[in-house]
């Protein structure tokens, strides 16, 4: 990385495109140019920033100075009064910063989150592998390939006590040691990125913020495992994702990341973007095996396990985007330092997607163990509007209803087992007292019944029937009965449902109807109305 | 010797090699776990969940049909936790069903509907969700209502797996997943070949023959026509078995006294076609071989299989036997031969054929079959069919006294009856074409090697010195394997090791036949063909050329094997297919 | 681009089937994969027609019918579904005059839903094309379609 002034990053993902990043990145670039301030200073693309509604976002280093809602024609103003004459420009910082938006303490801010997996994310040009590089990137890699042996490997992610971020929670050396001992020559290792849990992008953040530290996790893997060819299952929705997924890729083929004989050390690894075509079954890992050999993304029985029968029937490992980001900081700093993180049974950090009525909609990574109270009130900045708070979904569409009295939980694996939920893909929606609760499972059930892939009968037609009762519910037909039919049923999905898909409908439908019973049994009334129902 | 696992189901202790799944192990121990998509011929899909168990330490159940078993787990099969579940997912599949047992094809044959009953399930528990889709009635022989389809997948692996047909899959997602063919062109517009085999395993009325029933009846009781029938030799092994006797019981005057009371003008039998199409086929076989090809020669009773070969092998047609299918042989003669010999007019004969097969109701309506001047066989009835005409007629079959077929077209012979079961056909042509060769029968008519349920058989045949190498596929699948052999060896070199190769579309031959009643497994099929082989044993006349009716329509009518007139009315041509359409194309191989 | 020129950018291999079935629906100006389409998939991967048709109908981004030249996708997941989407499909139901699924009578507009299109953080949110559209309200809504419409 050449040495420089100042870099000016521009937050460029879906979001800040559509209020014009590009536009005003072009702009940028050329009232720098045109101020002759080139050599001095570089714009850079970076992911998204963890900002949510506050349209383009700029961070200008060294001072870690944040602006939101920049226009095009703002720029010449940051150009002139900042840039060259080193006066930020007031009215257009963000006000309040954020405490989610924290990157390091150069940034100066008051609450740190702990940041391993997000660490570069919208601090380094995702396209520029040499930043990558700068940040201390491909160390671990260097460090596996030339003192590790891949037994060490293993040992170092399973002493880590890192575990799956897809939702499970199984422990990821343990995964890999079991395919690195499965019979047979070919091996695969492939990172799921087909994230399609409602109110989750923060795999969406890595692969297009910092792609190399996701290629260095695949690549430890793959050393460790014994894996020749990766692929990266990337749902087709992520446009952007794919095209800098691919770059990092190709770039590291041209570093001599990938390919044959890696570093002169004789390992040898390659890597393959596969697009999905929406659908989220895809995320169960089975389907999404079936999916990647050009099938309908439909689960397949286990046991077998992918780790011994996957990928064209191979050994495989199976990992979510956000493990394998886990996985370089682990190997370069050791198991030792990665435990200080989190709590005893859940190490490291977590990242959340905080939406809904919050003040701060965005993402955060916090270590695990932190209290869902602290991560929607601090972080999320609270209720917006002066509101009250009335219910979290944690988890994602699989996830539970929490109310007032059960925001004490500590978000680890193990903590939210006790209270029937699940960390899931880390979605935390908040729901202010405005919300109705039978208009929400309305909205996770009518999610489930599209997402079915409906193979197995109890989720296609489970699905269809809690659709058919929660509607009638909704329209102020229903009766006491069908409040315990929609139990009866999503209890029978669980008990029967070939894959996690249908078992975990139980989750939000019990937690919603036991959790806010009251409101149901009101909605049972003729006479009800209910704005978010429409009656 | 493969690795043993021990484990207890319901308290007792049971010993299974590595691999088996917990079903298995149930049925070794004699202890019923209800399934309802698993099917013992088919790998199991795990689609229903009817079939979970409980193992200790496990938080779900889990399903007996693909869990394998490990070392000492504890299985629960029957507890009312899992009474409830099941009971849970028959209420399921009923609120998303086209319930109408009683006038359904499949009822008393439906898995669902036993099911039902045997769990006490209440039919409305649960709101109603089907939505009406529309019939796929744009085959001529298979139905497919998806009203009653519970997606089971049983079709999908035997129309994909089994039989290499794949015209029909799973399609859309979720609660509009179904079973569709291609771009929703429906079964008459696709690559399926009416094998049927997807209607025998279907476990409710979602995939039926398109019945005839109505006409039949129509026919037999409009004074003005003379309705003649002709049944598969199929069917005599597998009509007792659905009026509750032994499976593989012969009752071949019951089937013949049981048409007559039914109504049908005169009984004859498709065994006496059998035996003329050997003589057609075994004198083109002798022909082949003395006139240089070309070999080798394969049969062509098979019309599932007919319409497979000019879809995905029409470059070997020629290789096919000109030889019309027994069933249009009869048809042939049904409305010339006999209406001359009976003096009866042939615009006025109805010619059913009842068949264990649904391809045959596409052969009969092929616009070539329509030699006599008429469309040669009017109407097919399959097995299920007859069965539910002697259930409304109501007629106590299994107390029937025995009767005889009309003469003239139902006499026949051991050669004629083995037809009905894989390699019988190619040992029944052994038989004839040993004789036309060297002018005396073998010593030893059984041709044993060619029996029996495996997939692929082959034998070398020595016909005075010289050497014949035979091979019989039955299966499509099957099939395509010795084929794709076949059209190697020939593209390579030429020619191929075989000389004549017998080919059926159903697993185990007719008696196996898309037809059949529904759930027929291997193991009944193997009985059924079992049951035919013990009728030939038993016949005076064991060689088509033996039979006198044979003889006699040779001498009034046919004049030879190979005449003219034999050309005219009992041999065909092919055509090749589309693909996608199953349209034909081009015709590939022409009368002469 | 020809189909058969897309076709031969991929190896003939079954785990390139999603890729070639975007690429065809990306190419055709009616976005969608017509029967032609999946027969010369099926012909170019040697699979079964029927497997090729089980596989495109299984992925909500293909469709089998012709499209307009705006596809828009509204997310109906529960975080959109929260911040008032059921709003904004009524208000583009309303706006465009056609149904779910369905495509305005000059080709132009074709509204369909989405399970969640990954964009959470400027719910409730859509996609025209490939374009993300957040923070919508009504008021938005009506000016999106005015610009596009124009831009025709």
């Amino acid at each position: 990385m050449k040495l420089q002034r100042a870099h000016v990053l521009v937050s460029v993902d879906p979001e800040t495109v559509m209020a014009g990043a590009k536009e005003v990145e072009e702009r940028l670039i050329k009232e720098i140019e045109s101020r002759g301030l080139s050599d001095e200073i570089k714009v850079l693309e970076t992911g998204t920033l963890g900002i949510s509604g506050k349209g383009v976002v700029l961070v200008v280093y060294p001072e870690g100075i944040y602006y939101e809602n920049v226009k095009p024609d703002d720029v010449p103003k940051i150009v002139e009064e900042h840039l060259l004459k080193g006066r930020p420009v007031k009215e257009l910082m963000l006000p309040e910063l954020p405490v989610r938006a924290v990157k390091r303490e150069t940034v100066g801010l008051t609450r740190k989150q702990v940041r391993i997996v997000l660490e570069n994310a919208g601090v380094i040009d995702p396209e520029n592998i040499e930043e990558y590089i700068a940040v201390g990137g491909y160390e671990a890699l260097e460090k596996a390939l030339t003192s590790m042996k891949p037994e060490e490997v293993i040992e170092e992610v399973k002493k880590s006590g890192l575990r799956g971020r897809g939702g499970a929670g199984f422990p990821t050396g343990l995964k890999w040691e079991f395919t690195r001992k499965a019979e047979g020559d070919i091996k695969y290792v492939i990172c799921n990125a087909d994230e399609g849990e409602p109110g989750t992008f923060k795999d969406r953040l890595i692969l297009e913020g910092d792609p190399h530290k996701l290629l260095e996790g695949m690549m430890l893997c793959a050393y460790a495992i014994g894996a020749r060819k990766g692929y990266i299952y990337i749902r087709g929705e992520y446009a952007l994702s794919i095209k800098r997924m691919q770059k990092a890729i190709d770039d590291a083929y041209k570093y001599g990341l990938l390919g044959e004989d890696i570093l002169g050390t004789g390992f040898s690894f390659d890597i393959e973007i596969k697009k999905g075509a929406g659908a989220y079954v895809c995320g169960e890992e089975t389907a999404l095996i079936e999916s990647l050999e050009g099938k309908r993304g439909q689960p397949r029985f286990k046991p077998p396990y992918p780790v011994t029968h996957g990928l064209w029937q191979k050994p495989t490992v199976v990992n979510n985007v956000e493990t394998l980001a886990n996985v370089p900081s682990i190997i370069k700093n050791g198991a030792e330092w990665y435990k200080k993180f989190g709590t005893e049974k859940s190490t490291g950090t977590k990242v959340y997607t905080i939406l809904g009525h919050v003040k701060y909609p965005g993402l955060i990574e916090v270590e695990m163990g932190t209290p869902l109270r602290e991560i929607i009130f601090s972080y999320g900045g609270g209720i917006k509007n002066g509101k009250k708070f009335k219910a979290a979904l944690v988890g994602g569409a699989a996830g539970v209803f929490l109310p007032d009295r059960l925001l004490d939980v500590k978000m680890d694996f193990d903590n939210l087992k006790e209270y029937k939920a699940v960390l899931g893909s880390g979605a935390i929606l908040v729901m202010n007292e405005d919300a109705c609760m039978v208009d929400m499972l309305f909205s996770i059930i009518r999610f489930f019944y599209h997402e079915s892939c409906g193979k197995c009968t109890p989720c296609r037609i489970g699905t269809r029937e809690l659709l058919e009762l929660i509607k009638k519910v909704r329209k102020g037909e229903g009766e006491e009965s069908d409040l315990d039919k929609m139990i009866k049923i999503s209890e029978s999905m669980w008990k029967s449902s070939f894959c996690p898909l249908g078992q975990s409908l139980i989750m939000p439908v019990k937690s919603a109807i036991e959790n806010f019973r009251e409101e149901f049994v009101k909605h049972l009334d003729k006479e009800f109305h209910c704005e978010n129902c429409r009656r | 010797m493969a690795e043993m696992v021990k484990l207890y189901i319901d308290g007792k202790e049971v010993e299974v090699p590595k691999g088996t799944t917990i079903l298995e192990a149930a049925q070794k121990l004699g202890i019923y776990i209800p399934t309802l998509c698993y099917h013992p011929d088919l790998r199991p899909t795990g689609a229903c969940g009817i079939c979970v168990v409980e193992v200790e330490g496990a938080p779900t159940p889990k399903r007996a049909c693909c869990t394998p078993v490990t070392e000492g787990m504890k299985v629960t099969t029957n507890s009312k936790s899992l009474r409830e579940l099941r009971k849970g997912i028959i209420e399921l599949l009923l609120s998303d069903h086209h319930v109408d047992c009683p006038s359904c094809p499949a009822n008393e044959k439906c898995e669902l509907q036993s099911l039902a009953n045997y769990l006490g399930v209440d039919m409305n528990a649960l709101p109603k969700i089907l939505e009406r889709k529309p019939l796929d009635e744009t085959s001529i022989a298979i139905v497919r209502d998806p009203n009653k389809c519970i997606l089971c997948g049983r079709c999908i692996i035997v129309c994909n797996e089994l039989q290499t047909v794949s015209a029909i899959t799973y399609t859309n997602r979720g609660f509009e997943a179904h079973v569709d063919t291609f771009f929703s062109m429906g079964l008459g517009n696709s690559s399926c070949v009416n094998c049927g085999q997807c209607t025998v395993y279907c476990p409710t009325g979602a995939l039926t023959e398109k019945s005839e029933i109505d006409m039949v009846w129509d026919a037999i009781l409009d004074p003005d026509k003379h309705v003649v029938v002709q049944e598969a030799p199929a069917l005599r092994a597998t009509l007792g078995e659905e009026f509750g006797m032994e499976p593989g019981t012969v009752t071949t005057g019951k089937m013949y006294a049981v048409l007559k009371k039914l109504g049908f003008d005169v009984v004859f039998d498709t065994n006496f076609a059998a035996d003329l199409t050997i003589m057609e086929e075994a004198n083109e076989f002798v022909q082949r071989v003395k006139n240089g090809g070309p070999l080798p020669l394969i049969t062509s009773c098979s019309p599932g299989w007919i319409k497979f070969m000019e879809t995905f092998f029409p470059d070997i047609a020629k290789h096919v036997s000109t030889c019309k299918s027994p069933q249009q042989m009869f048809g042939a003669l049904a409305k010339t031969y006999y209406a001359k010999e009976a003096g009866v007019d042939p615009s006025k004969i109805v010619s059913v054929s009842i068949m264990p097969c649904t391809a045959k109701k596409y052969e009969a309506r092929r616009p070539e079959m329509r030699d006599s001047g008429y469309q040669d066989v009017d109407y097919v009835l399959t097995t299920r069919e007859l069965v539910r005409m002697i259930k409304e007629a109501g007629i106590d079959y299994k107390n029937l006294p025995e009767e005889e077929a009309d003469e003239l077209m139902g006499m026949y012979t051991g050669a004629g009856t083995i037809f009905g079961a894989t390699g019988g056909v190619m040992e029944a042509a052994v038989r004839t074409a040993y004789w036309m060769i060297t002018g005396r029968n073998m010593e030893k008519v059984d041709l044993k090697v060619v029996r029996g349920i495996e997939g692929i058989k082959e034998a070398e045949v020595d016909i005075d010195g010289l050497k014949v190498k035979v091979a019989v596929a039955h299966g499509l699948g099957n099939a395509r394997e010795l084929l794709t052999k076949v059209r190697k060896q020939l593209e390579e070199t030429g020619e191929s090791e075989y000389a004549f190769i017998e080919i059926m579309a159903c697993p185990g031959g007719c008696v196996g036949g898309g037809g059949q009643p529904k759930g027929s497994d291997f193991a009944r099929r193997a009985r059924r063909g079992e049951g035919l082989y013990k009728e030939d044993k038993s016949l005076r006349y064991r060689c088509s050329h033996e039979n006198p009716a044979i003889k006699r329509v040779y001498e009034k009518f046919l004049e030879k094997p190979g005449s003219e007139i034999a050309h005219k009315l009992l041999h065909t041509y092919y055509f090749k297919r589309n693909i996608v359409s199953g349209e034909a194309i081009e015709e590939v191989t022409h009368k002469h | 681009m020809k189909r058969e020129e897309i076709l031969q950018k991929y190896t003939p291999e079954l785990e390139n089937i999603l890729f070639i079935l975007h690429d065809l629906q990306d190419n055709n100006p009616q976005h969608y994969l017509s029967k032609e389409d999946l027969e010369a998939v099926a012909n170019y991967l040697n699979v079964p027609y029927s497997y090729v048709h089980g596989v495109a109908t299984f992925y909500s981004m293909f469709s089998l019918k012709p499209r307009g030249k705006y596809i828009i996708r509204v997310c109906e997941s529960p975080a959109c579904h929260l911040m008032g989407s059921s709003n904004i499909i009524y208000e583009l139901a309303k706006l465009l005059g056609i149904g779910i699924g369905e495509t305005t009578s000059d080709g132009l507009f074709t509204l369909e839903l989405s399970s969640c299109l990954g964009v959470c953080g400027v719910a409730p949110a859509m996609m025209i094309n490939d374009e993300v559209y957040g923070n919508l309200t009504p008021e938005k809504i009506r000016q999106i379609i005015e610009e596009k419409r124009r831009e025709r």
